[in-house]
């Protein structure tokens, strides 16, 4: 009786000691550790986040990064970057080998859920499926494609968000299908093709690489949704509520016109309330999400600028990639960008 | 000792032999044609490209301007593909490790070398090189080894994994033919369960899962696990062809061997190993190229090997659309690198043949 009841009481403390369900318990491994770690795209994802020649990460996602480890430590150093591969990003997040992923990861139900018990804090990208034609076409919609031939990636929902697309419109089109980028661009860039389709930052990447970019455009329907967020594992609210107010006060803060040049100018001078409150100069909004100063939002735009300055820095119009902000400017100038008031 | 190798033909006969054969009969001729056809046809365009249209130093603009191969590309991304992601201020280290490696491996390949220093050497040096990589001691700042990467860490692998890995094979090879049952099982079961499985899912195993499995607290470094399963499952190939080995060797060897009576241990230490590890020399080194080449695939678990620090460089924004070049360099570095131990091999197989033989 008495081996049993040890027994028990044994299993029972391992029982209570393997219990995962404690709040805060990523936070905590991430305070005590002293460093985030931060699933990026490997090898490289252009613009979004890639190694320089001296193996140093930059990029949009990488900067994410950086100011979510601003909020939690006020130090953008104290961040790990682990490149991860589509096949490997979520179980790395699952097994802990990664706290935030940050690699333009679709936030999707079955990902939300059940299947993978992510959450999806906040969105910072909003992609979707699009279209690019060479500009002699003279097309102005989608719609007016009947009959043409579609430069396509076999096996993936954009083959088949295409084909339902054309579908929907009563069009026809002539699919041609190859797996690799690379080859798909050359059969459109020589003519093979009059379409070529993917998601939209992706085929603004490509039209970098063909042989005159300004001859093609990309056309403003948006075959699917595509919102990339920031993703962890699910149950640390406290966590959850750090990451969205730090991608928040991104937002809020190029809303409200703070930049990179002027938020310490701002900080000294506003008399508008809302300012001070995001600022940090006044009320407890830092205390409340668990950051590590009142004023975190000022020291990430004082380092890094606001969304819009990351975004032209890393894939606007001036890079490479040259992304216009589209769905991605803020609400007020039309786009879908719309964080909930610091408040 | 003094027999004299029979002197090679002059350079001057073997060329006129070769012109003869090469157009004696009408296929031989047809044959000579078509491969001079499809040299005009391709090397011409591939010197235009590589040599002539080439753009050696500068930036992206002006090897696209020029048209060809952009080389000024690779020069760029040279240093990152060594290091990876090691922090820029530290590439002093994994620099001087890749010295030590390579000098290691180097002297390793001479016969006269082969001897108990040889052994000391390598295990002092092996955890040199580790801490002065790892960094923490001496002052040397700690470096991470998720930020190992490049050729430091392909090599890293290889030359660990390989090393540590070919032991255990002829182990895991004995074992299989040993009289043991349990010995037997264990090793049969080991080498068919590692064969079983593609490289990729027991790295992704070794980096992914076995965290879950580890009980709380304990923690091994991911490289470490890393390295751990691919020594595994470089020691089950290679246990199969050494095995090859074993059951070549006439049953003779192994009951003259017993007969002047030699213990286990003596027999094959002495009489079947030195034998059997001989005859399979080609085979071995098959696997090692192949095992080699096997090490690109822990991109998959993110490590940043030489290969996957030039897929990186293709994303980098201000060098985009140079993949030719990249994968051309990354082809000659792992042509160079096998073609050097495939020449080796026969060089030690050729010191190994008894005199005379052919």
């Amino acid at each position: 009786m008495k081996v049993l009841s040890i027994v028990a009481a044994a299993a029972a403390t391992f029982v209570l000691s393997a219990e995962p369900a404690l709040a805060g318990r990523d936070l905590d491994q991430i305070k005590q550790r002293g460093t985030v770690r931060c699933g990026v795209q490997g090898p490289s994802n252009p613009g979004f986040g890639v190694p320089d020649s001296q193996g140093r990460w930059g990029g949009f996602n990488v900067e994410i990064c950086r100011a979510i480890a601003i909020t939690i430590f006020n130090d953008p150093a104290k961040v790990e970057f682990v490149p991860v591969t589509t096949q490997s990003r979520f179980p790395a997040l699952s097994a802990g080998e990664v706290d935030v992923l940050s690699n333009n990861t679709t936030w999707t139900l079955t990902r939300d859920t059940n299947v993978n018990r992510f959450n999806f804090p906040a969105i910072v990208f909003y992609d979707g499926q699009a279209i690019m034609i060479p500009r002699r076409l003279n097309v102005a919609s989608a719609r007016q494609l009947d009959g043409a031939t579609v430069c396509v990636q076999p096996g993936t929902t954009t083959e088949l968000n295409i084909a339902d697309f054309f579908r929907a419109n009563n069009l026809r089109f002539t699919p041609v299908v190859i797996a690799d980028l690379d080859e798909l661009r050359r059969a459109y860039d020589s003519g093979r093709c009059d379409v070529f389709t993917n998601d939209f930052a992706a085929l603004a990447a490509q039209r970098t690489l063909l042989t005159r970019p300004a001859d093609h455009v990309i056309l403003p329907e948006r075959l699917s949704k595509e919102p990339l967020a920031v993703t962890i594992r699910q149950g640390d609210e406290e966590l959850t509520n750090l990451v969205a107010w730090t991608v928040f006060a991104l937002i809020d803060a190029e809303e409200m016109g703070i930049t990179q040049a002027n938020v310490e100018q701002l900080a000294g001078s506003s008399t508008d309330p809302r300012i001070r409150r995001l600022l940090g100069v006044e009320g407890n909004m830092g205390e409340s999400i668990g950051a590590a100063r009142g004023d975190y939002a000022r020291t990430i735009i004082r380092s890094f600028g606001n969304y819009g300055e990351i975004f032209e820095r890393h894939i606007g119009v001036n890079t490479p990639l040259a992304l216009e902000r589209g769905q991605n400017a803020i609400w007020t100038r039309g786009g879908l960008l719309y964080a909930p008031p610091a408040r | 000792m003094d027999r004299i190798a029979p002197a090679l033909p002059s350079f001057a006969v073997r060329a006129a032999g070769f012109a003869r054969a090469c157009v004696s009969g009408p296929v031989n001729i047809g044959i000579t044609v078509a491969v001079i056809a499809l040299l005009a046809w391709a090397v011409p365009p591939f010197v235009q490209w590589a040599v002539i249209d080439a753009t050696f130093s500068g930036n992206a603009q002006a090897c696209r301007a020029a048209g060809g191969a952009c080389w000024a590309f690779i020069r760029e991304k040279f240093w990152f593909s060594v290091f990876g992601l090691y922090p820029y201020e530290e590439r002093w280290r994994p620099a001087l490790m890749l010295v030590m490696l390579v000098a290691l491996v180097v002297v390793s390949t001479f016969r006269q070398f082969w001897n108990r220093n040889l052994l000391i050497a390598w295990a002092v040096a092996a955890p040199a090189m580790l801490l002065l990589m790892a960094g923490g001691v001496l002052g040397l700042t700690p470096v991470a080894t998720r930020l190992w990467g490049g050729m430091a860490v392909s090599g890293l692998i290889a030359v660990f994994g390989l090393a540590t890995g070919y032991p255990l094979a002829i182990l895991l090879a004995l074992g299989r033919r040993s009289d043991l049952p349990l010995v037997r099982w264990f090793s049969t079961a080991l080498i068919e369960v590692v064969r079983g499985v593609p490289l990729i899912s027991l790295l992704f195993m070794a980096a992914i899962m076995l965290p879950l499995f580890l009980p709380q607290g304990v923690s091994l470094d991911r490289l470490v696990r890393i390295i751990l399963a691919y020594t595994i499952f470089s020691a089950a190939y290679m246990a199969e062809v050494i095995r090859g080995g074993l059951q070549a060797m006439p049953r003779g060897q192994y009951e003259a061997a017993e007969a002047i009576g030699l213990s286990y241990g003596q027999r094959m230490r002495l009489v079947i190993l030195p034998q059997a590890l001989t005859i399979t020399i080609p085979a071995q080194v098959n696997t090692f190229i192949g095992l080699f080449k096997d090490t690109t695939l822990v991109v998959v678990i993110g490590v940043f090997d030489f290969f996957t620090t030039l897929r990186a460089a293709l994303g980098d924004p201000q060098w985009l659309g140079f993949p030719t070049e990249a994968y051309l360099y990354a082809a000659f570095v792992y042509f160079v690198l096998c073609f050097t131990m495939s020449r080796y091999s026969m060089r030690l197989e050729k010191s190994f043949k008894p005199e005379g033989a052919r």
